[in-house]
């Protein structure tokens, strides 16, 4: 499989006045057009790694790869004014929570034509009548009415799936998705995830999924990589996930309640001091 | 002294009994019906789940039963005594409440000896001193942390303060509004593991709300489904655990809570 995103060697530094925090430590990894998942639990540098492949560390945040290319093109060495050409029009992202993420003061229809707009030289009737559509894609039941509320009036599973139509408009190739289902409803979340699904089926989307729930990631994505404290424990298909060997990958399976399969006592998580100098395991495709 | 010696003779067998609880935001022509017509009986000693997604009014019917909703009508049934509009402090050195929100429900400029003295000096209990040395052992809280405030705990360590905070008082019934939800499934494993160990010393009921069927498989051996206000069923939890359920809605759920599907969410429709 060809890769579509390729990164080597990422790291991201905090530097304080005692001592430099390294959120993401080594990371190499590759996506193609596939669903790969980034599990990992809060602090794991797990959605920096997302931010920082749109080179969207701010200051006084560090990032440094040995290289990082997407499509045959070098990110690393694009001037800021050719990253925003890319951001939004061929890797989109979707942050975590909606509530800050929509422009408070504007319809929500009209920041998803918008988003269209900036990117394809249309007409505004033509970009209305896609968000409309995008809107119908992420399972909202009356898009019209939808299209002329502003943030506050919707609920905050309404806002995730709005802000996904708006990342989803402009068809990117590459979609970072940073907990994207995490404030919803599981019926609503199986349905967003079928629209994502969709759009790697059949337009060959890439992307990426960033979770904590690894139950969620095994049976949506392709791949999944593990991440704990920076770097990357393990590798798997996420097919083979309980076959993980990585303790620390068992021990957050471990520590996971089941439906079907109720204990008496939940298995607790010892950390080993050891698992933080181990090296980071490279995830190629 | 310990609060169940203390308490009635004979114990009735339901902790909290709830019949034709209804509850009402709003007034006039905007008056909103968030719970409709709720009955359910948590026995002694047990821990009853009510389970829905957002907007079902789970923890509506919680925060009715703790006194912080006042427009609802219905019975509340607590340990026995019929429950009126104004609790008494009796009441609430009975029944405690931990919220969903770790870093929302402690003061940030209470000191954790601050928060867990607070409730003592309001019902003039004495020996406070040791009484929160015992109570941060028994949550598994360093005694060094007594002096410092919520902001330099983690999740995890803060969700034990308010455990600790809602246990101090000995109550005998605990409510708990999705007390892992914000929390990493590490951390929730040990506040769920504290919560069961915590039942069987002081033969706590509880009433847990969740969205998060496994926790609620995990913890309740009887839950209420919710949906839009009403429960559409109670389930035991042995028949849950089969995957079983009447109600189509808690069919769906539970299908849902099974993980991604292409065919399933394909099929899915939204009730």
């Amino acid at each position: 499989m060809s890769d579509l995103l390729r990164v080597e060697n990422l790291w991201v530094r905090f530097p304080g006045h005692n001592k430099t925090v390294e959120a993401v430590r080594g990371l190499s990894f590759s996506v193609g057009r596939e669903r790969v998942g980034i599990v990992g639990e809060s602090g794991s540098g797990k959605s920096l790694t997302g931010r920082a492949i749109l080179r969207l560390i701010r200051p006084p945040g560090i990032m440094t790869a040995d290289k990082i290319e997407f499509d045959g093109i070098d990110l690393l060495s694009q001037s800021e004014k050719q990253m925003r050409a890319i951001r939004g029009h061929r890797i989109s992202m979707v942050m975590q929570d909606p509530k800050y993420s929509l422009n408070p003061v504007v319809r929500v229809g009209e920041q998803i034509a918008e988003a269209y707009r900036v990117h394809n030289k249309t007409s505004k009737r033509d970009a209305k009548q896609r968000a409309l559509k995008m809107l119908e894609a992420v399972q909202i039941r009356d898009p019209k009415r939808v299209y002329n509320t502003y943030p506050h009036e919707v609920s905050g599973g309404m806002g995730q799936r709005i802000m996904i139509a708006m990342m989803l408009v402009p068809e990117p190739d590459l979609l970072i998705a940073d907990e994207p289902t995490s404030a919803l409803d599981v019926t609503v979340q199986m349905q967003v995830l079928a629209v994502m699904d969709k759009l790697v089926q059949e337009k060959g989307m890439g992307l990426i999924f960033i979770s904590h729930d690894l139950n969620l990631v095994a049976s949506f994505c392709d791949r999944v990589i593990i991440m704990y404290a920076g770097r990357i424990v393990e590798t798997l298909k996420a097919s083979e996930l309980h076959n993980a060997k990585h303790p620390y990958t068992r021990g957050l399976l471990n520590s996971l309640p089941r439906i079907e399969k109720r204990t008496d006592k939940l298995m607790a998580l010892q950390r080993d001091p050891a698992w933080i100098n181990e090296e980071s395991v490279d995830a190629f495709a | 002294m310990p609060l169940l010696e203390t308490g009635p003779e004979v114990e009735p067998e339901f902790a909290v009994s709830v019949s034709n609880l209804n509850v009402y935001f709003g007034e006039g022509r905007d008056t909103f019906q968030a719970v409709k017509d709720v009955s359910f009986a948590a026995e002694r000693g047990d821990t009853f789940g009510l389970v829905g997604e957002s907007g079902s009014g789970k923890s509506t019917v919680l925060r009715a039963i703790a006194g912080l909703i006042e427009d609802w009508d219905g019975s509340i049934n607590v340990a026995g005594q019929s429950i009126g509009k104004t609790r008494s402090k009796d009441f609430f050195k009975n029944l405690q409440m931990v919220f969903q929100d770790p870093y929302g429900s402690l003061h940030p400029r209470h000191t954790i000896d601050r928060i867990l003295s607070e409730p003592l000096l309001l019902h003039g209990i004495g020996d406070v001193n040791n009484r929160i040395n015992k109570i941060m052992d028994e949550v598994g809280l360093p005694h060094s942390f007594r002096f410092r405030f919520s902001h330099q705990l983690s999740g995890g360590q803060r969700q034990r303060v308010a455990i600790a905070r809602a246990l101090i008082l000995e109550p005998s019934i605990i409510l708990l509004d999705e007390p892992t939800s914000a929390l990493d499934v590490s951390v929730q494993a040990e506040i769920l593991n504290l919560l069961k160990d915590l039942q069987a010393e002081h033969k706590l009921t509880y009433v847990l709300v969740s969205h998060n069927l496994a926790v609620i498989a995990h913890m309740c051996s009887q839950t209420a489904v919710m949906n839009a206000g009403e429960i559409v069923e109670v389930l035991n939890i042995d028949k849950m655990s089969a995957l079983e359920a009447d109600h189509p809605y808690t069919q769906q759920l539970l299908s849902a809570s099974m993980g991604y599907d292409a065919d399933k969410a394909a099929a899915m429709e939204l009730l």
